[in-house]
Order: C-alpha cells, then structure tokens, then sequence
C-alpha cells in the first residue's frame, strides 16, 4: 500500500478501525448522542463524563464503514481531557487534519458524523443528570442553550 | 417479461466495441469494469452518433414551426415513440407518453390519476422492495387524499410473500404499484398473477419497469398492465428521457398533470381546453434529442435481441454467485439466480459496502454500495447498506472472475490484525 496523502486507508487508520480507542460504552456518562448518516447507514454514539468543564472520558460507539468508525477513535483519543470549550472549538478542519489522508466530499461526511455526534453530545445532557458539576462552570449551562 | 426457453447467445467482446467508454482505462493502467448497470448504463457509438446528428443537421422545436427543420425534428421524434411502442407491445403510439424518466412518470400517475381516483379510505399497495421513487410519491398521495397505503412483505429470500393476500388487497384497492424487477435484489416479480389478482377488485396496476425493460423482452399489452414507467439512460439512450406506458381509456380520462404549451387544444383568457392523447402531458418542450436517441437505442437492443441479452445476463450472474459465494465473509442477497435479472448484491461480514466499493474502484471495477434508494428494503432485511454488482450484454464472464477476484483481495486487506502504535 503507498502511503501518500491520496490513500484513504492508511496504516494509522487502519489501526484505529481495527483497534479502536474507547470503543463501549461510558460508565456513569454524563452526557451522550447518537446520530447516523442515513444515505450510507453509518451510526455513531458518543458518550461523555464531565467534570467541572472538562471531559474526563469519552468513549463511542457505532456500525459504519471504515473511515467514520476510525475517525470516532481517533475524536475520543484526541478530546479525552481537553475542556468542554476546547472540544468546541475543535472545527471541522481540525477533525479532517487529525484523520489526516485526502477525503472525497463523500467520505468528508462519513469522516465527519463523529465530530457532529460528539459536538450535540456536550449539549445533550443524560436524563436526571441535569444537576451535576459539569453544568457549574461559568456562563449559561450546557442543558440550556440547547 | 416473456422469456424463451432456447439460450441465445451474443458476442459481449464485440458488442463492447461499439461502446467507447468501455475502452477506458482509470487509475493509471486499469480497465474500467463497470458494474453499476442498474444505476445507468453506458452509450454505444450508435445512439451517440445520432444525438450528434440530431443537434447538427436536424434540430429545431417540435410540434410548432411551419419549416423544414421543424419538420424533420417533428417526425424524428414521433418515430422515436413509434419504436418505443413496438418495443415495448404497446397498441397505440399515443399510450406512450415522452417524461424525464421513471420518477416523472409514476409522479405523474400519483397526480394526476391518483388524485382524480383516490380519496380517504381508499388504499395503495405497494411492496417491501420498492425504490423510493415508486413509495414517495404514494406517500404524497396520501398527504394529499388521507388514502391508506399497505405493502406485500417479502421473504428473506427477497421474493414477494403473496401468501396472506387478503391483508394487502381488498374493496378498497384502488392502485398496486409494483416494480417489474427489485433495484436491489434483482428478483423478477410475478406480475401476471399480481395483476389478474388486482383487477379482480377493481384495482389498476402500476409496474415500475425501469428494471425489467432494459434486460428482457416487455409485453405490456399481454401483460394487461395498466401502466408502465422506465427510463432511458437505463437502456443505453440518453439520461433524462423515460416514458409513461398507460391505457388509452385510462389517459384518457386523466386531467393534465402539468399545464403549460403543447398540452392544450385552445387556451382563452379565463380557460382553457386540454390536447388529446400524447400531448395532453408532455406540457413545454419535450426532451427531443434524449427522445430521438433512446428511439436508436432501441434500435440498438433489437438488433442484439432481448432474448440473447437476457440469457448472457443470466449466465454472468450465474458465474457471479458462483465465485462471490465461495469467498470468506460473502453473503450473498436475494434470491438464485434464476429467479433474478443481473443483479448480484452482497454484503461482506463486517466490512462495510463503502469501505467495499472504494477497495474495489482501485482494481477499476465500479459497483453501488449503499442502500440504492430502498430502505425499507434494507431495513427488512437488517442491512444499512449492501454491495450491488449489475450486469449488462456488454460486460464479460472475464469481468466477473476479476470482480471475484478484488473482492478476494479486499477481504484478504482487512483481514490482517492490527494493533494502535
């Protein structure tokens, strides 16, 4: 296989998908959602623990081809830790950095689904979670600005 | 569809010389293989030649100028619907009605017939392997009227399950809109019988044929359908010309679906009086050079032979179940072959079918992956998407065995274990 910019399934990609990081489900998540892409069936779910305005732990889980469910290993791997705002601040352009081969505008959307899911999940509250620290830290909460 | 029992056969290597594209190499030093019939299929020398033609010696505007040139397109053009019918069985070159494709066509009937003869109450059949463009357009239907719609399930073989018949028809069928062929699947639905059993209870029957006419020999007038839509850019003509087929008495008694010029007889300020039979729904400037080379399309197909067509299909799917079968983590979907037209669709144990399809493009074979407009389908099925290889006469048994072979390969490519550096 070459590895240049133009081969989508690269080693490192393959790695993820075969291999993923954080790839279950959460205990005692904080916030989670799921969404698909429904012209090629590929469904992702995230699941977050929050404290005090950082992501202590992000996991997913999913059924898709090869390029959403690695770039989802690759998203948890890369938020875990960081703080809510930086993980929204985490573009679209970051995401198709971090995945790192050249993607058709068709795979730019399989590469993408994660970073929407994961994007709604700092908003998505789990039910009866509402009082918890991660809605404390300065401005609004989470659960009402969405 | 009637199909002979006697094989026929025909030289797809020498057919394939008449097709450019096919002589295309991608990705360097690959022969294209093309395997996405069933979505489009490609143009011979033929009809290309003719729409050049046609755009350089002999276009102007149908049925209007009092010229020479208007003339020649004029009778271009109604020679075009003049095969499609003989083609097709049709009694009546007026039965056949000149729209964008498929989707046009049965939204046309949704409109037009279904509103005049649909109300609340009433219901629409439709089956579990219909492509979306024969479900949405009853779905809008019944928005509109408060009408009901029911589905024949099928199996897990992906045939039709006719079995409890009673739950889907009943006094107050009013329309059964079949495909002819499933998109997906392949299979070849018994229409003979749906139909007999539909007008039975005063249902009209509606066959979504973009599936069947292009691979085998269609008789709607024997068939008794009452109407009958297909594409040409599936038939080796142009993209955006397809043809309502539908009875005279039935079209007849339509109100016009869109309004416009060419569809109406006499316009005044505060009315106006429909046209007869064609023209009646071919409002504004038809698709005149699509039209023209669909009708040297279907020059093409008869001079090949529905029949010959068929049976070398047949065998190229044979072969192709034959050899995907066999391969680690194949599953195979749909019936046997020899309940199907040339569709083999598959899915590999927990390779996705895009992940499929982009491995398969390097070795320059193009096949659909995804779920081909039909999610019910697929849902029914528990699939989020699938492969889908379709044939047409001009591909080979040679292309079949290299598919086989990519898939081997790609199987073999995520088989390797692997672990995060």
């Amino acid at each position: 296989m070459n590895q240049d910019e133009e081969e989508i399934y690269q080693e490192h990609v393959l790695d993820h998908y075969e291999d993923p990081y954080h790839r279950g489900s959460c205990d005692n998540a904080t916030h989670e959602h799921e969404d698909d892409n429904p012209l090629c069936g590929d469904v992702i779910s995230i699941q977050l623990k929050l404290k005090a305005g950082r992501i202590n732990e992000a996991w997913f889980d999913g059924d898709g081809c090869c390029v959403s469910q690695a770039s989802a290993s690759m998203l948890v791997e890369e938020l875990e830790g960081k703080t809510v705002v930086e993980a929204q601040r985490f573009a679209a352009e970051d995401m198709l950095k971090l995945y790192g081969p050249r993607l058709t505008p068709t795979r730019q959307k399989c590469c993408l689904l994660p970073w929407r899911v994961i994007q709604q999940a700092l908003f998505s509250p789990i039910n009866g979670d509402d009082d918890s620290d991660d809605n404390h830290f300065a401005g609004p909460s989470l659960g009402e600005e969405s | 569809m009637s199909i002979a029992n006697s094989e026929v056969s025909l030289d797809a290597q020498c057919l394939r010389a008449d097709f450019p594209i096919l002589g295309t190499k991608i990705h360097q030093d690959k022969p294209l293989v093309y395997l996405d019939n069933a979505a489009t299929t490609q143009r011979p020398r033929q009809v290309i030649d003719c729409v050049v033609e046609m755009y350089q010696e002999h276009y102007a505007n149908v049925h209007r100028g009092i010229h020479w040139l208007s003339d020649q397109s004029t009778d271009r053009f109604e020679d075009a619907r003049k095969k499609v019918q003989q083609f097709i069985g049709a009694e009546r070159p007026h039965e056949v009605i000149f729209t964008t494709g498929t989707t046009a066509a049965i939204n046309l009937v949704a409109r037009s017939w279904g509103d005049a003869n649909v109300g609340q109450g009433d219901e629409i059949v439709v089956t579990e392997m219909e492509h979306h463009s024969n479900l949405v357009p009853w779905h809008q239907l019944a928005e509109r009227t408060g009408c009901t719609i029911r589905h024949i399930p099928i199996t897990d073989n992906g045939l039709l399950d006719l079995d409890p018949s009673d739950r889907w028809l009943g006094q107050r069928t009013r329309l059964v809109a079949i495909a002819a062929v499933s998109n997906v699947l392949g299979t070849v639905n018994p229409l003979e019988e749906i139909i007999a059993r539909a007008h039975a209870v005063g249902a009209v029957v509606l066959v979504d044929a973009a599936q069947s006419v292009p691979h085998a020999a269609s008789e709607v007038t024997a068939l008794d359908a009452d109407f009958f839509a297909f594409s040409g850019h599936k038939m080796l003509g142009p993209s955006g010309v397809g043809i309502l087929y539908g009875k005279e008495n039935l079209l007849d008694a339509m109100p016009p679906f869109m309004g416009g010029g060419s569809m109406i007889r006499r316009v005044r300020i505060d009315g106006f009086e429909p046209a007869g039979l064609p023209a009646k729904f071919e409002a504004g400037t038809p698709p005149i050079v699509p039209a023209v080379g669909l009708g040297a399309a279907v020059d093409y197909l008869n001079q090949v032979g529905m029949t010959a067509i068929h049976d070398h299909e047949r065998k190229l799917t044979q072969r192709a179940h034959g050899l995907l079968a066999k391969i680690d983590r194949v599953r195979m979907i749909g019936p046997s072959p020899d309940l199907k037209t040339g569709i083999a669709s598959f899915v590999l144990d927990r390779i996705h079918a895009h992940d499929v399809a982009q491995l398969l493009d390097r070795h320059g074979i193009a096949i659909r992956a995804g779920h081909h407009c039909a999610m019910p389908l697929h849902k029914r099925l528990k699939l989020s998407a699938s492969n889908r290889a379709s044939f047409y006469f001009y591909n080979t048994l040679d292309e079949v065995e290299r598919l086989a072979e990519a898939i081997q390969e790609t199987v073999a490519f995520f088989a390797k274990p692997r672990k995060r550096g």
